[in-house]
């Protein structure tokens, strides 16, 4: 039970940090103060009730949206390392994000009313779009009846090239837009409010919730397809529930966060070295950890060059590409993979 | 009891198998023979139901396993893998424990029971002392004694194992037959083994078949199979076959290639 309690306290510190840094720097103590309220229904007066309503406005939607982001991407980053049994996979790896961003700039080349559905237009593009082309690549590595991982991994970098090359063609021709969709695909859009964390929200149930149940699947997928189906596992199916699931999760996260890179590849791996390869711990370890580092990346972006903000995606990889090598050069279970 | 019937399958266009079919009686261990390539392992993935068949039937007591969903073969027929890579970061208990897939529900909970059973499976192999380590650490030996307990907590009529013996020394060859041989014995094991060493083959197996090119071209007892003329022809190799002088069973001794243009007889 260890493991969860020392994630579960970096977690709790990570809210704690995301809900007081910002333009505005709340006190601990009034931090401490505010949430007290809340919890025994207090009202709030002077200076508390200007931090309540920064925190309930601004900072709680977008702790929530960015917690549920890295949530998302570190599950089913374990899921899809799993699934391939290939410790290079990501979130991303078979085309989710590059069919989001496609998704994304071709819906913000579009003028859109300023209604709900008009905001709304680009998460949506992207979600559909990056569904879209894991079905398409999915189609497209079928071999009769099954899906070689090999073919699913060649036909994912395939389609993302494409679709990248059509984004990028996109954000040539296109003028105003340009800097929004840069700054989305390097992971910034987060957008305020409770709207995008009521939009991602069913996507993220679904599909984390399943990926949860998932772990024995996945530990029995590591002996191979063939043992796997030799000790009683339907494998065809497994894979493609993980696969549908991961898929959704990662779609949901991407149209509203952007691409956000390394996470999805280093809090598995991390959760993996510390306490072991068991999916069914790894998985929800690798949850509450990609909340945790995306939090803490998030923080990061506000602070390094405030006023500014920083594209939380440039964070993750500037931040976790150190971390994770001094990880790995500490990793004292040499066979951990 | 297993009973394979008309057996084929083909990879594209070329054929695997043909039309094989073989019986196994509890109690009784069947050793499959054949060079390279003749089908050997193929046969072990078509019986377990992992690779597509293009026709014939496999029937356990009945159950028309080809037929039959995953979870319910799996009750009834294990497979020691060929020489497996295991995942390195799994316990042996873990591995062992996997075992219990098909009496679990898909989240994988193991009762005491379970747990129990994996003992008593990691025992028989005596590798119950290997219970904790992680599965990377383990020999070549102590690994395939821990693939076997988890075919064994599987607790199936059947078992197949595939080349169990192919990457051991002379020590461990010998340990996990006798041990196979104790578990048709004692257990009443139907088993299926497929083995490179035609020695091993007539001294740990009740019968033999001997498969080449997908074919079964003879079955019968350790002497009846294992005779010059068919062990040479199936390998092309002259060999002579002398009786074991421990227990007077075949022993196989491959001569010399002749030149190109005579025969092995």
């Amino acid at each position: 039970m260890r493991p969860y309690l020392y994630v579960s306290l970096a977690l709790i510190f990570a809210i704690l940090l995301s809900l007081a840094i910002g333009s505005v720097f709340i006190p601990p103590r009034d931090l401490l103060a505010v949430l007290a309220a809340w919890l025994s229904g207090e009202a709030l007066t002077g200076r508390l009730a200007t931090y309540g309503f920064i925190i309930a406005s601004i900072r709680l939607p977008r702790t929530v949206l960015v917690a549920l982001t890295g949530a998302a991407l570190g599950t089913s980053g374990g899921a899809y390392q799993g699934l391939f049994r290939n410790p290079l996979a990501d979130p991303y790896l078979i085309g989710v994000a590059s069919g989001a961003a496609l998704g994304a700039v071709i819906a913000m080349s579009v003028r859109w009313p300023y209604t709900f559905w008009g905001l709304m237009a680009v998460p949506l593009a992207a979600f559909i779009a990056g569904l879209l082309t894991v079905f398409l690549v999915y189609t497209a590595a079928r071999v009769g009846k099954t899906v070689p991982t090999t073919n699913l991994i060649l036909a994912g970098v395939a389609f993302g090239s494409f679709a990248t090359a059509l984004t990028s063609f996109l954000m040539l021709r296109s003028t105003g837009e340009v800097r929004r969709a840069l700054g989305w695909l390097m992971g910034g859009a987060s957008q305020t409010g409770w709207l995008p964390v009521l939009g991602i929200l069913p996507y993220l149930l679904l599909g984390l919730g399943v990926l949860l149940l998932s772990g024995h699947t996945l530990n029995l997928l590591q002996f191979g397809d063939e043992q796997a189906g030799q000790m009683g596992l339907p494998v065809g199916r497994a894979k493609n529930v993980i696969l549908a699931a991961a898929s959704m999760a990662t779609a949901a996260a991407v149209a509203f966060s952007g691409v956000i890179g390394f996470i999805g590849l280093i809090v598995p791996h991390v959760m993996r070295m510390w306490w072991g390869g068991d999916y069914r711990r790894l998985l929800p370890l690798s949850l509450i950890g990609g909340a945790v580092a995306l939090l803490l990346a998030d923080v990061l972006a506000r602070v390094l060059l405030a006023p500014q903000e920083l594209p939380v995606g440039i964070v993750t990889a500037l931040a976790g590409a150190p971390f994770f090598l001094w990880v790995l050069r500490r990793a004292k279970n040499q066979g951990y993979w | 009891m297993l009973n394979i019937q008309h057996l084929s399958v083909s990879y594209g266009t070329r054929r695997a198998l043909h039309d094989v079919s073989l019986t196994v009686e509890s109690g009784e261990a069947l050793a499959l023979i054949g060079p390279n390539g003749s089908g050997k392992s193929t046969l072990v993935r078509a019986v377990s139901g992992v690779i597509p068949v293009q026709g014939g039937e496999v029937h356990v007591d009945g159950l028309d396993v080809l037929a039959a969903p995953s979870m319910q073969r799996a009750r009834v027929m294990a497979v020691v893998p060929q020489a497996a890579s295991l995942p390195p970061a799994f316990t042996v208990m873990e591995t062992v424990l996997l075992g219990r897939t098909p009496y679990l529900n898909f989240l994988g909970h193991a009762s005491d029971a379970d747990e129990e059973i994996a003992r008593r499976a990691l025992q028989r192999v005596d590798a119950l002392e290997l219970q904790e380590r992680p599965v990377g650490e383990l020999s070549g030996g102590e690994q395939q004694r821990v693939l076997l307990a988890r075919a064994l907590a599987q607790s199936t009529p059947i078992l197949l194992l595939d080349e169990p013996t192919s990457h051991l020394d002379l020590h461990h060859q010998v340990g996990l037959l006798e041990l196979v041989r104790a578990l048709v014995r004692e257990e009443r094991l139907a088993v299926l083994i497929t083995l490179h060493d035609l020695n091993l083959a007539a001294r740990y197996a009740d019968r033999v078949a001997l498969l080449v090119e997908g074919r079964v071209t003879a079955q019968g007892t350790p002497e009846q199979v294992l005779e010059a003329g068919l062990i040479s022809q199936a390998y092309q190799l002259p060999v002579s076959v002398v009786p074991n002088p421990m227990d007077g069973s075949p022993l196989v001794l491959p001569r010399s290639p002749l030149p190109p243009g005579q025969t092995g007889r």
